[in-house]
């Protein structure tokens, strides 16, 4: 897919794009921004076609999620859009009393998380706000890697009235991997017994590559809550699970273990360990930091791999 | 208004005394009961609690609510049986409203500052789909310390929505207070105002009940603790 001649379509020009279809398709649809991304969909078209359904309120992001829930109360969809920190963790309790515990659904879909915002500093990296939203229920979040699959995501969840989390994050995949939103999709396959990565959104595609030629299993989701239970129980090729995740290391152990409660498993969590980092820098400086790029996710494999060669004792299939 | 059963002003304290169990009440409580009750005896229009075209009233200070239950029991909108369970395990009535308990409550509330920011989307929400209903939200003046309402009361302004309006019930809550009254911080942003006694049901209804099409409004209720 392609916009503007042969550019690809990045997730935030599909974001914009199929923002507008959305509002021109459903009355319901409201954008309410706090600055961040009205440049963006006014380049798109939005507010000269939908002028009174985008809410701009300025930078209040407290007050961005109250307007959203209000909305949501009179029955309209608001699409809530901001930077990842300020859009998830500043209004945190927004987003648990004036959303969640109302019983209102919003769909938030952020840009910069992790450590896109890499020369900002630390107050512009949110690596926490998947684990974050995931503490409140009736959340979905996602983490698309390409701008087809912003498209995918956003057709499935804004039709709906449920509640749900779009994170928009770099870097952008050369190709989608996964088969839908929602899904765990098997990517390599390793021999019986071997350990089985789990890569979630951005670090899918550099997982397959950190794989490559070794002994595991990888799969892959854009969605890691809820967790694909029968594609991920489907997909374990031994007692080993290495989870991949660009935030927060260790945010889906927990989901994923519910899932595979039955089952002997030794889990092992990959990601942002120290998100005090005190660098700049690129955000391909900070992956490396973090073991995030090809070399550290390897590296990382290859302990697992070690590891799942001792044996886990007890445990057995 | 259109009510299975009514109840007069005077069965109040008794209502109250139903949840509280005996006749004292917090001043949270009392310091709002004659704003809500002139709100649903005089000024809001509201058929029954799911019409469409009702007027919405918030209660954004959640704190202190037998006075909200009350009302709202006296005027059929709430099974006067519900007072006797206040607060208990399986009572919908608790220290703070649960709009997924009681159909007739439009908000859940009593984190402080969340109130004015939801009606102003429910306001605008209501401006799109065509329906000029009004909405009031009643806030306390030690709510107004919360940064949050300082960023919706200048949204509010600059949406100018005409629809909207505010009741802040002084008790003098407000720890640090406010330097040049509390309406001056509404006006400074483009809202209309009124100070009155939060006592008067008259002077109450009067200010509650005057159309203010282009901008907010904000009524001051001034009581004593």
């Amino acid at each position: 897919m392609t916009l503007l001649g042969t550019r690809p379509l990045t997730q935030r020009d599909a974001f914009n794009q199929t923002l507008l279809e959305l509002m021109d398709e459903d009355p319901r649809v409201v954008a309410v921004l706090a600055v961040i991304g009205h440049s963006r969909l006014a380049e798109a078209g939005s507010l000269e076609r939908h002028p009174g359904r985008v809410v701009d309120v300025g930078i209040r992001e407290q007050t961005q999620i109250g307007v959203a829930g209000g909305l949501a109360l009179e029955g309209l969809r608001p699409i809530v859009h901001g930077y990842a920190p300020f859009l998830i963790e500043r209004p945190f309790e927004q987003i648990k009393l004036s959303l969640t515990h109302q019983g209102l659904g919003a769909v938030l879909v952020s840009v910069g998380g992790s450590y896109d915002a890499s020369k900002e500093g630390r107050t512009h990296l949110s690596p926490e706000d998947v684990s974050l939203v995931s503490t409140l229920p009736g959340w979905e979040v996602h983490a698309p890697t390409t701008g087809a699959e912003v498209v995918d995501v956003l057709r499935s969840v804004v039709p709906g009235t449920g509640s749900a989390y779009i994170r928009l994050s770099g870097p952008e995949a050369t190709q989608s991997l996964v088969e839908a939103p929602g899904t765990v999709t098997e990517l390599q396959r390793g021999g019986n017994g071997s350990p089985t990565v789990l890569a979630l959104g951005p670090a899918i595609e550099p997982t397959l590559r950190a794989a490559e030629g070794l002994d595991v299993t990888v799969l892959g989701t854009i969605t890691p809550n809820p967790i694909d239970a029968a594609g991920l129980r489907a997909g374990l090729s031994g007692h080993d699970l290495l989870l991949v995740e660009p935030w927060l290391a260790g945010t889906s152990t927990s989901r994923v273990a519910d899932v595979l409660a039955d089952r002997p498993m030794r889990y092992h969590a990959h990601g942002v360990t120290d998100p005090e980092m005190s660098h700049y820098g690129s955000p391909a400086e900070h992956a490396a930091f973090h073991g995030l790029d090809e070399p550290g996710i390897r590296h990382r494999i290859e302990e697992v791999l070690a590891i799942s060669k001792i044996g886990c004792g007890g445990l057995h299939r | 208004m259109t009510t299975t059963q009514t109840l007069g002003y005077d069965s109040l304290w008794d209502l109250m005394a139903r949840m509280t169990g005996d006749e004292k009440h917090d001043s949270a409580s009392t310091s709002t009961l004659d704003v809500i009750w002139t709100l649903y005896d005089r000024v809001l229009d509201i058929p029954t609690h799911d019409h469409p075209d009702r007027d919405r009233f918030y209660l954004s200070k959640g704190h202190g609510p037998t006075a909200y239950y009350a009302t709202l029991a006296a005027k059929g909108l709430l099974d006067l049986e519900a007072l006797d369970g206040f607060a208990s395990f399986d009572s919908p009535l608790g220290h703070h409203p649960d709009r997924r308990l009681i159909d007739a409550v439009e908000i859940s509330s009593g984190s402080l500052g969340h109130g004015l920011a939801l009606a102003i989307g429910a306001t605008v929400g209501r401006v799109l789909r065509g329906n000029d209903g009004r909405s009031f939200v009643l806030m306390g003046d030690g709510e107004l310390d919360e940064g949050s309402v300082h960023e919706a009361i200048a949204l509010a302004g600059r949406l100018e929505l005409g629809r909207l309006t505010a009741v802040v019930v002084d008790n003098r809550s407000s720890l640090l207070g406010w330097d040049g009254g509390i309406a001056s911080r509404f006006t400074v942003e483009g809202w209309e105002a009124a100070v009155v006694d939060g006592r008067d049901h008259d002077a109450l209804a009067a200010a509650l009940s005057k159309p203010h099409p282009d901008r907010p409004k904000v009524v001051v209720a001034e009581v004593r603790r």
